[in-house]
């Protein structure tokens, strides 16, 4: 499985797909597959506030613990509740279903900052 | 990096299965292959194949063998008088505290096998040969013998298969030959998940022949020690360096039931008297945890003050819940109590329950 070029990603493993206003984040296949089957994920309320880099949640399995990160600022206007119940699909639709929150950007500029697919593939390659 | 980690005879094979490899007591070990999770329900449900050739074996034969270990152990060899028995058993130093936890088996005429932790073995070795009596050989066959654990509901009718005709497997807590395929091999019928199954030890060389062998059956999976770990805890089974260690004794850690009251004369016999006798402070509780995974070194909190440390924590795959293990202040220890744990900015709260925290497997089936 490879990273889909429809969306920027982080170094913080964190892909963002930009619809309008909106900044859908969800965790790289990369970042999904090194942390293995993910048992709970803990994301922030609708309303919350985040700035770039600000951890905003923690995605768990059972051997390890991953904070998320803020690929961008902005104000959470969604999340993906259905990861209370089913937290397995961020390892089988990373990219898709397995989508964390939505987030209304509040500075456009801070998303050339991230990396393309291209670009990550080799960041990530280079470990 | 420090010294060099040590490799399995079936590195190769795990490479090739896509294994994730980590550093384990100084070896390079697989800790997952398809995944924790799935591994530990393959394990409950049908049957999954472990790598555990880093552990240590020794041979211990003679006249004075029994004598010697008798000594050396806590739990009685008495009980395992008749050829082929096995026990669960402790190595204590002069205070009382847990050197290592091993089983012992009777594997032939005046000579008994034992199976320690990879963590321990040259401690422990080092240990016996220290102690050792001149009517005695001991031999530290770590290096040239492989052991593969297999382990489920089906694993016993799969090495059944792999063994000559008429071949009947060892009961539960005892040992024997067989021939598998064309290895030649000592079969135990022992394990560290709750569930039936075997270990088997073979020659080094002949590991990866075995190896493949029994993933030659569609029923058996690949597993590592990530399983290996949640499936230990799901039954409450103690591991060396997180349940217990030298500042631990073993009425504290609940392992009473392998220092038997009447036992005398071996090394730890009067210091674990003397718990007995004032009993003990603290002592290793399960703790039930929903919605979060506690993890060794988390703080357990009682009305907000710390009680004790997460000793073993994980999640477990069965109950879909977090599970615990922690030394706690004995008047905490009731079935029932809640505690809570800290996990991280959070404070989420903790059940002490009775392992093991998982009680329907096809051992007690």
């Amino acid at each position: 499985m490879s990273h889909p070029n429809d969306r920027a990603y982080s170094k913080d493993h964190e892909w963002v797909m930009v619809d309008g206003d909106v900044a859908v984040i969800g965790i790289s296949h990369f970042a999904q597959d090194q942390l293995g089957e993910v048992v709970y994920v803990d994301l922030p309320g609708v309303g919350d506030v985040l700035s770039v880099g600000d951890s905003f949640g923690e995605i768990e399995s059972v051997k390890s613990v991953s904070e998320l990160f803020a690929p961008v600022s902005g104000e959470v206007v969604e999340i993906n509740g259905a990861l209370g119940d089913s937290p397995e699909t961020v390892n089988s639709d990373p990219h898709g279903d397995g989508w964390m929150v939505k987030v209304r950007l509040a500075d456009a500029g801070e998303l050339d900052a991230l990396m393309s697919a291209e670009e990550y593939d080799a960041f990530i390659t280079e470990g | 990096m420090s010294e060099a980690l040590k490799r399995t005879p079936l590195y190769d094979e795990h490479i090739a299965l896509g294994a994730r490899m980590v550093p384990f007591a100084g070896w390079e070990m697989p800790v997952q292959y398809a995944g924790i999770i799935e591994e530990h329900k393959a394990v409950r449900g049908s049957a999954g194949i472990f790598d555990v050739s880093h552990m240590a074996e020794f041979r211990v034969f003679g006249f004075g063998a029994f004598d010697f270990l008798q000594t050396m152990f806590t739990n009685d060899l008495h009980r395992i008088s008749e050829l082929g028995q096995a026990q669960y058993t402790l190595l204590l130093d002069d205070d009382g505290h847990i050197i290592d936890d091993l089983i012992v088996y009777h594997s032939g005429d005046l000579e008994y096998f034992i199976i320690a932790n990879a963590s321990n073995a040259d401690i422990d070795f080092a240990w016996l040969t220290q102690h050792a009596t001149g009517d005695i050989e001991l031999v530290n066959e770590s290096d040239r013998t492989a052991l593969i654990a297999v382990q489920g509901p089906e694993a016993v009718r799969i090495v059944t298969e792999l063994a000559e005709n008429g071949w009947v497997a060892p009961s539960r807590f005892h040992i024997g030959e067989a021939m598998l395929d064309t290895v030649p091999a000592l079969i135990a019928r022992t394990g560290y998940t709750g569930e039936d199954g075997v270990e088997i030890v073979c020659r080094a060389a002949d590991a990866p022949v075995l190896w493949r062998a029994l993933l030659s059956f569609s029923e058996v999976s690949p597993a590592g020690l990530g399983a290996r770990d949640t499936l230990r805890l799901e039954m409450g089974y103690p591991l060396y360096g997180s349940d217990m260690d030298r500042t631990n004794d073993p009425i504290s850690a609940g392992l009473g039931w392998v220092v038997p009251k009447a036992k005398t004369g071996y090394i730890g016999a009067e210091a674990v008297a003397a718990v007995r006798a004032t009993g003990p402070e603290k002592k290793l509780t399960g703790l039930r945890v929903e919605g979060a995974i506690p993890r060794p070194g988390m703080s357990v909190l009682h009305e907000g003050v710390e009680v004790g440390k997460v000793a073993s924590g994980t999640f477990s795959p069965t109950l879909q819940t977090g599970i615990a293990t922690a030394y706690l202040p004995v008047s905490l220890t009731e079935i029932g109590t809640t505690l809570a744990i800290e996990i991280r900015k959070k404070t989420v709260a903790a059940t002490v329950v009775k392992p093991p925290f998982v009680s329907s497997t096809s051992l007690s089936a």
